[in-house]
């Protein structure tokens, strides 16, 4: 029988949001404080969502050891307490949650071969989230 | 189609351990919840069903009787219990996260008649839950 598994999990990190292709105006008009040179930073909480069936050996959809290994060596390592935009995948690119959330969701597709990834879910404060679940659904924002 | 979701706590005990397996395979695969005296959880059941809103009451189901079916169902069975040893439902099959929300499903399936069962979702820990839509 088919589950979904949904580990939830905690990380800090700072970013800018600014684009060079608009100018100083549309910058402050696009991010508003986000904008801030300085940068600022959130508690992001990241869940994964993964499926697949129950194997009858162990009960599980796929062992938590190995997701939590995944995630901690290859998402919690590269982002904890991390300026975002110093990173090489935001250096053309803008550090929003919504490039943040497809970015995780990429890694996890492309790396973890333990179970069926659902989609991944960001959130940046307790007032915004953001859903990806690969290119047939679109971002959804709530 | 409207969909409403109903909670439930429930506390019990449980470990992991697969007869077929040997003791180091058993600690290899379960870690700590391979413990024989077993270990316990808060548990978090929600049941979301779906349903056409009855023109004359306004609901999909009527909320009192969800309770008392979950409660009856589900609740009775599994709080408070050593989930291996006191749930029927666990003698062949690990009680593990995935087992508790299937387990759920198949007791309460049955048991509504004009909603139909969506989903149901178990928490083991805020940071941990599994979802059974109940695919085969
Ligand atoms: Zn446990």
């Amino acid at each position: 029988m088919k589950a979904h598994l949904t580990r939830r999990y905690l990380f800090s990190a700072s970013h800018r949001l600014h684009s060079e292709e608009m100018s100083a105006e549309e910058n402050q008009s696009t991010y508003g404080k986000c904008n801030n040179p300085f940068g600022h930073g959130h508690n992001y909480i990241l869940g994964v969502t993964v499926s697949g069936p129950v194997d009858e050996r162990t009960g599980m959809v796929c062992n938590l050891v190995d997701l939590d290994g995944f995630i901690g060596r290859e998402v919690l390592a590269r982002y904890d307490h991390e300026n975002l935009n110093t990173l090489k995948e935001f250096a053309q690119t803008v550090p929003t949650t919504e490039n943040l959330c497809t970015t995780i969701y990429e890694i996890v597709k492309r790396g973890f071969r333990h179970a069926h990834l659902e989609r991944v879910r960001l959130e940046e404060t307790m007032m915004n989230s953001f859903e990806y679940a690969g290119e047939t659904e679109t971002i959804q924002i709530t | 189609m409207v969909y409403l979701t109903r909670k439930a706590e429930f506390s019990a005990s449980h470990y992991y351990h697969n007869p077929d397996f040997t003791p180091e395979e058993n600690r290899r695969v379960f870690g700590k919840c391979n413990n024989p005296n077993g270990h316990g959880h808060n548990y978090t059941l929600e049941v979301t069903v779906k349903g056409e809103v009855d023109p004359r009451s306004g609901f999909v189901v009527d909320l009192k009787q969800l309770k008392e079916i979950m409660h009856r169902e589900v609740l009775d069975a599994m709080d408070h219990r050593f989930l291996n040893k006191e749930v029927p439902d666990f003698l062949h099959r690990i009680p593990t996260t995935e087992n508790i929300a299937i387990a759920a499903w198949q007791r309460l399936a049955t048991k509504l008649d004009k909603a139909q069962l969506h989903r149901v979702r178990v928490y083991e820990t805020p940071d941990l839950f599994v979802d059974f839509y109940g695919e085969a």
